[in-house]
């Protein structure tokens, strides 16, 4: 391999470093180049962004039942202070 | 002391016990932290305990918050807490320093590209329920960086002020977790590439 490309086990441990924009601008051009020509790696780096997204999403659409936030409200003596939650 | 406002609220209020603004400070941060516990615990009860404890303590301590990082990271750093010890409980028997603690980060095995399936499917009840067991089969401590950081938005530095690791640690962690959940998860979704 030419020591200026990175390997399959380089992109692996610089992936999160990746995604969160992290890295310097040569090594992201190493690594796309890498990807460009090793679809096993471009296949594990567009599927981690896609789990980050779903399970970011997923969590999004939890909410707090009304019972709960009731009974915080009222353990935390600020019932006074509980006002509807808007939808 | 410094600064008298932090993420919006009044500190000086918040010190003073003025529940008009502790009020405002639960209604803001509440969902989040229930979600967090919820994600953390897979027990609607037991996130509830969390949710309750975590503002019990914060209004408790916020004469000897500091302000050297935000409210809301400061009350992230408790929920967690929170939500660790209650895990501890329920194994004594293993310290959660005694997970198994892999330098390295789990090498890919799974490589179908299962990324442009439909969103129906990426969403859908049993797919949600499928990232859900997932998250929960992450060993605790990868767990609670990954919550923190992916799904309640943390920067890595917040993230490690709130579990008091370095960034280091962080980004390792974190690491593992996302690659731990893309492998779990593209085992169930590369299933799905053949119903499509």
């Amino acid at each position: 391999m030419n020591p200026e490309q990175v390997s399959c086990k380089k992109l692996w441990e610089s992936l999160s470093d990746y995604i969160d924009g992290e890295l310097s601008e040569e090594l992201c051009r190493k690594l796309e180049e890498h990807m460009a020509g090793c679809e096993h790696c471009r296949v594990v780096v567009d599927t981690t962004n896609k789990v980050i997204y779903l399970c970011h999403s997923d969590a999004q659409e939890t909410e707090m039942p009304a019972d709960v936030r009731g009974r915080l409200f009222e353990t935390l003596h600020i019932e006074d202070y509980l006002k509807p939650k808007s939808p | 002391m410094i600064e008298s406002t932090s993420d919006d609220f009044s500190l000086d209020a918040l010190r003073a016990g003025d529940k008009t603004e502790f009020a405002r400070f639960v209604d803001a941060y509440s969902t989040r932290v229930y979600r967090l516990a919820l994600k953390m615990l897979a027990d609607p009860q037991e996130a509830e305990d969390v949710l309750q404890t975590s503002f019990l303590k914060a209004f408790q301590h916020i004469r000897e918050f500091e302000g050297r990082s935000s409210l809301s990271t400061w009350l992230y750093r408790i929920a967690a807490n929170e939500a660790l010890m209650l895990l501890r409980r329920r194994r004594p028997e293993l310290s959660l320093d005694e997970e198994p603690d892999e330098d390295q980060a789990p090498r890919p095995r799974q490589f179908a590209d299962w990324g442009a399936l439909p969103e129906r499917e990426l969403l859908s009840g049993e797919a949600k329920r499928q990232l859900d067991l997932a998250i929960q089969k992450l060993p605790e401590k990868l767990r609670i960086v990954f919550l923190l950081r992916d799904i309640e938005d943390l920067s890595i530095k917040e993230t490690a002020e709130a579990l008091n690791l370095t960034e280091t640690a962080v980004k390792t962690r974190l690491l593992r977790a996302r690659l731990n959940l893309r492998e779990a998860l593209s085992g169930y979704f590369a299933e799905r590439l053949s119903d499509v």
